[in-house]
């Protein structure tokens, strides 16, 4: 059995070596991928474009807008004149932000009274507008409480103070809520998993649609050795790509890698078994590379929008946060996140890793089962 | 260009196409299943962040505390903890998004200095769930504050002292329950539509020079003209269904808001799948071997369109190297134009900026793809 193996495995490596583009497109567009979408995957609000509006033109309204001017998060495109001009700016996309200052904004706050700021939002894009409307308001809360600071008050001449609570916001993990930690590993279990799959699915298929497949089978071969030799080559370029990325997160991007190498090696490994085990399911569904393509563009993609990777399973219907059970690349961003990040261990992993083990366990079995079949 | 050359070429692809039922199938009811999927798939609403509550005091201060984040409607507790370990433990298992922690002497130190502090911890691994949460938990905060200032307030007959501020008034256009679908939706249809129509053409050059059938295609009298479109204009057929599909899905399915005309989105949608099926045209033409050629058309759609054309990353907070190089992401045009028919009503005349991107790149691609055929077989 061995033998066979080793001449299976001999086959697949010399195949690899003589394509000379093979070893230039699993390396390079990787990095190239990592470089690229580790810049641009980032939910962070910075230098929104805001209109002014100020129709009180008072002290205090100069004074609420130079709060706005200290923090980076807004960018003062527009000091509007009249309502139209603001309207304008909206509609044409010159300002996401409008800010209204009405007239009496400063009599008001002296007289004690409500004093009300009109804010217009483009919510095209929601996920910004919510953000942005929550600097707004910490913002106007600033400027609240600048303006009148919480000093005791003397009432029938004791000295009393008003009670309040203050809040003292702690993130974990990653304390400076910098989102490029939260993405860059996310981006490093895509790219595997699109590789992985769609070089698997494809090795097959094209022994088969070349014809090259009958000729396998007519060799002593079995249907369990075949698969063995053309995984191990894939789980291999696969190992080197994950240590490849992972070094580059942490060298080029600065993620802290605060867990244990070794958790890391094993979470991979059972993705990679499952990323294999997918594609070679795929495979196993195709007769040609046309359609073996069209399957991994049906899955793929659905099993890097449904991990996680940028939209909280938490907030799928539940229907679709039972088709993320299925998927390897869901609990691979849990271990990938969690060691990066967290430094937890196979205590805490170990349902993720257990379900990895048996979703490569099904697909695998699944794949060989189906495979015999089609020899017969 | 013979028309009747043209109408053989189209009808022989045609034929390919009927006769491998599978494949159609897929590119027919591929789209979709991925509108169904990713429709509902890419949400950002938070709508309930699992809080852990640690309550060292267990007074009457602290439980209405914990009641102003339970009313807020935003939390929704998930366990309550005794022992300073839990914290960490719960963290680490991710049971909980946010755990908020009140001193054993909160409401003592609250009566005495007038001030007490209340601790929250954020499970920041995820950075936009919590800086969601950490507004969420800002506004259960101020509204606990408010009671308290009231209350105060009564009890000394001042005025409350929060009432001297600034009120927010703040209103929505165009998307106005800030619902995430909305924005999102136009952007799955334009990332479904390259993805289904690249995976259409990047294989139909290729598999005729890996079947061997190329040698024929050769010796015949047609043109690289012909060619083209006798390739393209089938699966231009069925990516035009495929487009209708999906942008029927969005607006009576999923219910976005369609504020635009029906002409605008036909024209754009017209340009941009001439732009898609191009590329994968020339991917094909360029690389002979059909993994060569699926890997490439992977490569150049899968990621950059989910990641560059702006569907959900918004492109003016990227670096400005990514942004320019975001220009050459084709569906990045179609996003923002679909984004605006839908939302904002906007016509042809507004689009002008996407739609001139759209057009020089529909001119380059024909351009370059009516002259890429060669009939060489070296």
């Amino acid at each position: 059995m061995f033998e066979r193996l080793y001449v299976m495995l001999m086959k697949e490596f010399l195949e690899l070596k003589r394509d000379r583009w093979a070893m230039f497109r699993l390396v390079v567009p990787m990095i190239i991928q990592m470089l690229v979408f580790g810049y641009a995957a980032t939910f962070t609000v910075y230098h929104v474009k805001t209109a002014i509006l100020d129709l009180d033109q008072s002290q205090a309204s100069r004074n609420l807008i130079s709060h706005f001017l200290a923090t980076s998060r807004f960018d003062i495109v527009d000091v509007a004149k009249t309502q139209s001009g603001i309207t304008h700016d909206i509609d044409h996309d010159q300002a996401v932000i409008a800010i209204v200052i009405h007239a009496g904004f400063n009599r008001n706050l002296e007289n004690g009274k409500t004093a009300p700021l009109q804010i217009i939002v483009d919510g095209t894009n929601s996920n910004t507008a919510l953000i942005a409307l929550g600097y707004i308001s910490q913002i106007v809360a600033q400027f609240s409480a600048d303006k009148s600071s919480r000093l005791p008050i003397s009432i029938a001449n004791t000295t009393v103070r008003p009670i309040g609570i203050s809040f003292i916001a702690r993130p974990w993990f990653n304390e400076g809520l910098n989102d490029r930690w939260f993405f860059i590993p996310g981006v490093i279990g895509t790219l595997t998993l699109m590789q992985v799959v769609s070089l698997t699915a494809f090795a097959i298929v094209r022994e088969r649609e070349v014809g090259t497949l009958e000729q396998i089978m007519v060799s002593p071969i079995r249907p369990f050795e075949f698969i063995l030799g053309k995984t191990v080559p894939f789980f291999l370029i696969g190992l080197a790509d994950i240590a490849l990325v992972i070094s580059f997160g942490v060298l080029w991007f600065h993620i802290p890698f605060v867990g244990n190498p070794w958790v890391m090696l094993l979470g991979a490994s059972l993705f990679l078994l499952a990323a294999l085990g997918m594609g070679l399911l795929l495979s196993t569904f195709s007769q040609t590379q046309q359609q073996a393509f069209a399957l991994n563009f049906f899955f793929v993609n659905p099993f890097f929008i449904l991990s996680g990777f940028a939209f909280p399973i938490a907030a799928m219907p539940s229907l679709l946060q039972w088709f993320t059970v299925i998927n390897p690349l869901r609990y691979f961003l849990v271990v990938i996140r969690a060691v990066f990040l967290k430094g937890v261990g196979v205590a805490v992993l170990w349902p993720d890793l257990a379900s990895m083990a048996l979703l490569a366990l099904v697909m695998l079995t699944i794949s060989v089962l189906r495979f015999r079949k089609s020899l017969d | 260009m013979n028309v009747r050359r043209l109408y053989a070429l189209a009808f022989k692809e045609t034929l390919q196409v009927w006769r491998d039922p599978r494949s159609l199938a897929i590119a027919l009811l591929m789209p979709l299943m991925q509108m169904g999927m990713l429709g509902y798939g890419v949400s950002l609403d938070i709508k309930h962040v699992p809080l852990c509550v640690f309550d060292q005091e267990h007074s009457q201060a602290s439980r209405s505390i914990v009641d102003s984040f339970v009313s807020s409607g935003w939390f929704l507790i998930s366990r309550t903890l005794d022992r300073q370990p839990d914290l960490r433990n719960v963290m680490d298992r991710g049971d909980c998004n946010a755990a908020i922690i009140i001193p054993a002497n909160f409401s003592r130190t609250l009566a005495a200095t007038g001030t007490a502090s209340i601790q929250a911890v954020f499970d920041a691994t995820d950075v936009n769930t919590t800086n969601i949460a950490m507004g969420y938990a800002q506004g259960a905060i101020a509204q606990a504050n408010a009671e308290l200032d009231a209350q105060w307030a009564a009890s000394h007959g001042v005025l409350p002292y929060l009432v001297n501020q600034v009120d927010l008034e703040p209103s929505t256009w165009f998307n106005e329950t800030l619902d995430s679908r909305n924005f999102i939706i136009p952007g799955v249809v334009a990332v479904i539509l390259a993805l289904v129509g690249a995976q259409l053409t990047s294989l139909t050059i290729s598999r005729e020079w890996e079947r061997g059938t190329m040698e024929q295609l050769i010796s015949t009298p047609v043109t690289a003209l012909e060619v083209m479109l006798g390739k393209l204009i089938p699966y231009f057929v069925v990516g035009l269904i495929d487009a209708g599909f999906c942008l029927a899905a969005a607006v009576f399915w999923f219910h976005v808001p369609f504020r635009g005309n029906v002409v605008t989105l036909f024209v754009t949608s017209l340009l941009f799948l001439i732009v898609v099926l191009g590329i994968g045209y020339l991917i094909s033409v360029h690389i002979r071997s059909q993994l060569g050629a699926s890997q490439i058309a992977l490569l150049v759609t899968m990621l950059p369109t989910t990641l560059l054309s702006g569907y959900t990353f918004p492109i003016d907070q990227m670096p400005a190297p990514i942004q320019a190089l975001s220009l050459a992401v084709y569906p990045r045009y179609y996003v923002s134009i679909l984004r605006a028919i839908f939302l904002k009503g906007s016509n042809l005349a507004d689009l002008w900026i996407p739609l001139l991107g759209l057009s020089v790149y529909a001119i380059v691609i024909i351009w370059l793809a009516a002259r890429a055929f060669h009939k060489r077989l070296d």
